[in-house]
């Protein structure tokens, strides 16, 4: 670290943040418990724990939006008072919020310049914002166009304004709120690259995630909270991925799961040369064959939008196929309706649960009864039977481990974890004979994950074919019997269990065949 | 000759008046840009452009002083203005819902005061013509363009210092940022709040000389419900405009000129049944909005009441 007190922005460093005993409550919560966390200059700080530990609180209530019910934050040593944002981005702290906060009908530079005031007093100064955008890009590394709208750029483009953003308004301490959440491989890469340079630089960094691999590999210490309390702080160097995880929990967690040996059944799904169009009305699916097998979990792997979306949808008969054939169980259901194909026993765990897998404003009890609704024992003759439906969601609720205040609460109140599970639950208990889980944990945090594959795994004990669509590798490598590589709309190779390597899929996920 | 003659001056005649007729929509439209590009939907215009007509009409009947009677539209309409911010901003209502109580209040109170205070339908001396030197006396172009009362122009003014303020001020880019994605103005310490209280009041006072230039720069007399669905017409040149002032404008001129064609058309008493005539304007209203509101993006935030997520 530089001896300087000068960022090379030109702004002060912070040489440390300190939180002394936060706590706040919100009705029926305690969000933080007399949480102690700091972060210095020069390094990354992790701030680790599961969806609704309090990490979004406690970060929050740093920028100012939430005003803690005790405790206090010293700054450099000295007791300050952070009433708004405004106040936190006065003192040098700067926040990458996890839903991008920007416009994207206004320029990289009109983003950055918004809310500041200008060198021409009521006329903006956009020409003077850019040539300071380009001087900071030049610095900190980040390319990037002021005069490029928001709309066009890409997600990893969009993340840097942000960084920008921060960095223009002085800021010395950054917290990035899961940046990585909604990043490609390569684009976490260059977020690293540009993270490490900014702490050589005397920045200080605060890392929320719950990746695990990630904390490890840029982080120099790691504090864990759990249900609002802070369970302890170490260097990174002194833990490991285990230990981590099983702090996050609260208990042993596997990262292998046990697959157990089941023995694989007949085919009960089988495609022939499927072919369908995507939604931009290129080809989505070339021509896909597959087997799937009772007792069989058959992992799609690939790089997002090369058919993955496609596939499910033709199958579950979303959408229209323009060629091939799909037999569930020996009868051909080809541009059958979806209502049909899903009569035949064909469970769906969408990719999108908030948006197909179900209605955000319907309770917990209904959400659990959509595929069923129309048939005994929830409804006769067009009336639902309320006593039934609710004693099933008691029922789904208990089995499944549903957290939530009653089943009559409001779907979109509930965690991405706890919304999966009510899936699950709707999904698996009507005893499917083939399931599609597209991306089934995607967004959930370890101890759901585990939850949500120890259920596949369970469904192939019972039988039940299972088609894994996943861009997780590690996920598709821990669950899958065999895998379909998918590559621009075409099947590029199906590789057994015991040949599979990250090696070996990631060439053919590139769309390379070995030889 | 002398039927050529004719068609020329009628021409100039429609041409003219459509000019003069843009006038309300132009005041209204701006003002409900503002509010819109920052958020809100104010369907309460015609409401505002009522009793802006009326209060117009009556304190300069009263007090002799046209700009006196404009003031105090301007003034009513950013009382009604601050109502309705308060209503949206404050209490969250459903903007569509909100804003139609605000029409029938003014529809209501205008006719409520008319009847109150004046009883009959009487009339004013309006704002007169001026006509710019040189400008004025091209033959044609003169008469269409630069022969009209202060209030004709203020509102083609009004246009391009709306582009101005939205496009190149640091407050028209709040207002832009608040109209697309509030979350991200607060997050930068930007007041939502604040600026759509702005828009708001501004959209209201807006409104208010709208009426006031019906009541005492164009048609000078006050009659119940004189705008006749005008002020919802300015609201669906917002969307025809594409939220952008000078695409307002050539909606605003549009309207005023089939609707200076359809008077023209009763007056030389052209065989068209005057109802479909009177008609026209509206007609256009709808195909005009079914053939363009598909193609643009209204601003994100629009209709939706701003809260900090907690």
């Amino acid at each position: 670290m530089p001896e300087s007190n000068i960022l090379p922005s030109g702004k002060p460093r912070i040489d440390s943040l300190e939180l002394r005993g936060i706590t706040k409550r919100f009705p029926g919560v305690l969000a933080n418990d007399h949480v102690n966390f700091d972060v210095k200059a020069g390094e990354v700080h992790a701030l680790l724990g599961e969806n609704g530990a309090g990490k979004s609180t406690l970060m929050k209530t740093v920028y100012g939006l939430y005003h803690p019910d005790e405790g206090e934050i010293l700054l450099n040593g000295k007791p300050v008072h952070i009433s708004s944002p405004t106040d936190s981005i006065n003192l040098g702290i700067g926040m990458i919020h996890q839903h991008f906060m920007l416009v994207p009908s206004l320029t990289v530079a009109e983003n950055v310049a918004l809310g500041l005031p200008s060198s021409r007093g009521p006329l903006t100064d956009l020409d003077a914002v850019s040539k300071r955008i380009l001087e900071l890009a030049d610095i900190y590394g980040l390319r990037i166009d002021p005069s490029a709208y928001v709309w066009q750029l890409s997600v990893g483009q969009q993340q840097r304004i942000e960084i920008i953003k921060a960095l223009y308004r002085g800021a010395a301490l950054l917290i990035l709120d899961e940046p990585t959440a909604v990043l490609t491989p390569q684009e976490v890469d260059e977020l690293f690259v540009i993270m490490r340079q900014m702490t050589k630089d005397g920045h200080a960094l605060i890392f929320i995630s719950h990746k695990l691999h990630e904390v490890v590999e840029i982080c120099q210490r790691v504090s864990v909270l759990r249900d609002g309390r802070m369970i302890g702080t170490r260097p990174t160097s002194e833990t490991t991925k285990q230990d981590l995880a099983n702090w996050m929990v609260g208990r042993e967690v596997g990262f292998t799961p046990d697959r157990g040996n089941v023995q694989r059944g007949e085919v009960r799904l089988k495609l022939e040369n499927v072919q369908c169009g995507s939604d931009r009305g290129t080809p989505g699916l070339r021509g896909v064959s597959l087997d799937i097998h009772s007792g069989e979990i058959l992992g799609i792997a690939g790089v997002s939008g090369n058919g993955q979306r496609e596939l499910a949808d033709a199958v579950t008969g979303l959408r229209k196929i323009t060629g091939g054939k799909v037999t569930l169980e020996n009868a051909d259901i080809t541009n059958l309706p979806p209502a049909e194909i899903t009569e035949r026993m064909l469970s769906y765990i969408p990719e999108e649960r908030m948006r197909d897998g179900m209605i955000k404003d319907f309770t917990v009890a209904e959400n659990m009864i959509l595929r069923e609704h129309h048939k005994e024992p929830y409804s006769r003759y067009g009336f639902l039977n309320l006593k039934n439906i609710s004693s099933n969601a008691d029922m789904l609720i208990k089995k499944f481990h549903v957290k939530t205040p009653s089943q009559e609460t409001l779907a979109k109140n509930l965690s991405g974890g706890n919304i999966q599970k009510i899936v699950l639950a709707r999904e698996i208990s009507r005893s499917p004979r083939v399931i599609i889980a597209a991306q089934p944990t995607r967004g959930l945090d370890i101890g759901a994950t585990e939850y949500v594959r120890e259920q596949l795994l369970e469904q192939r004990k019972q039988g039940t074919a299972i088609i894994l669509i996943s861009e997780d590798l590690d996920e598709i490598l821990a669950l899958s019997d065999r895998i379909a590589v998918i590559y621009e709309g075409s099947v590029m190779d199906i590789v057994p269990r015991s040949e599979a390597t990250p090696q070996r899929l990631g060439l053919l996920m590139a769309g390379v065949h070995p030889e | 000759m002398i039927s050529e003659l004719f068609t020329m001056t009628v021409l100039i005649g429609i041409l003219s008046s459509g000019v003069r007729l843009a006038t309300p929509y132009l005041y209204a439209s701006i003002g409900e840009t503002f509010g819109q590009r920052s958020g809100v939907l104010n369907l309460g215009v015609e409401g505002q452009m009522l009793l802006g007509a009326f209060t117009a009409f009556y304190v300069a009947m009263n007090t002799g002083s046209l700009w006196l009677g404009v003031l105090a539209a301007m003034i009513v309409g950013a009382v009604m203005g601050l109502a309705m911010a308060f209503v949206t901003v404050n209490l969250h209502a459903q903007q569509g819902i909100s804003g139609i109580g605000f029409y029938l209040f003014g529809l209501g109170m205008s006719d409520l005061l008319f009847q109150k205070m004046m009883g009959t339908v009487r009339t004013v001396q309006g704002f007169p013509k001026i006509g710019i030197p040189f400008l004025s006396d091209i033959p044609g172009i003169g008469d269409i363009f630069f022969n009209h009362n202060i209030l004709v122009y203020g509102a083609y003014l009004l246009v391009l210092v709306a582009w101005f303020v939205l496009n190149k001020t640091n407050l028209g880019l709040k207002i832009r940022a608040v109209g697309e994605n509030p979350d991200a103005a607060d997050s930068l310490g930007v007041s939502v709040a604040r600026v759509r209280y702005f828009t708001i009041i501004l959209g209201g006072t807006l409104s208010g000389v709208a009426g006031a230039s019906l009541s005492i720069a164009l048609l000078n007399v006050f009659q119940q419900n004189m705008t006749s669905g005008l002020g919802f017409i300015a609201v669906a040149l917002v969307y025809f405009g594409a939220w952008r002032p000078f695409g307002v404008l050539i909606g605003a001129l549009l309207f005023s000129m089939v609707n200076s064609l359809q008077l023209w058309i009763q007056v030389l008493g052209v065989p068209i049944p005057s109802e479909i005539a009177v008609m026209m304007p509206y007609v256009l209203t709808i195909l005009v909005l079914v053939a363009t509101v598909s193609k643009v993006r209204a601003p994100s935030a629009l209709t939706k009441p701003f809260e900090r997520e907690e």
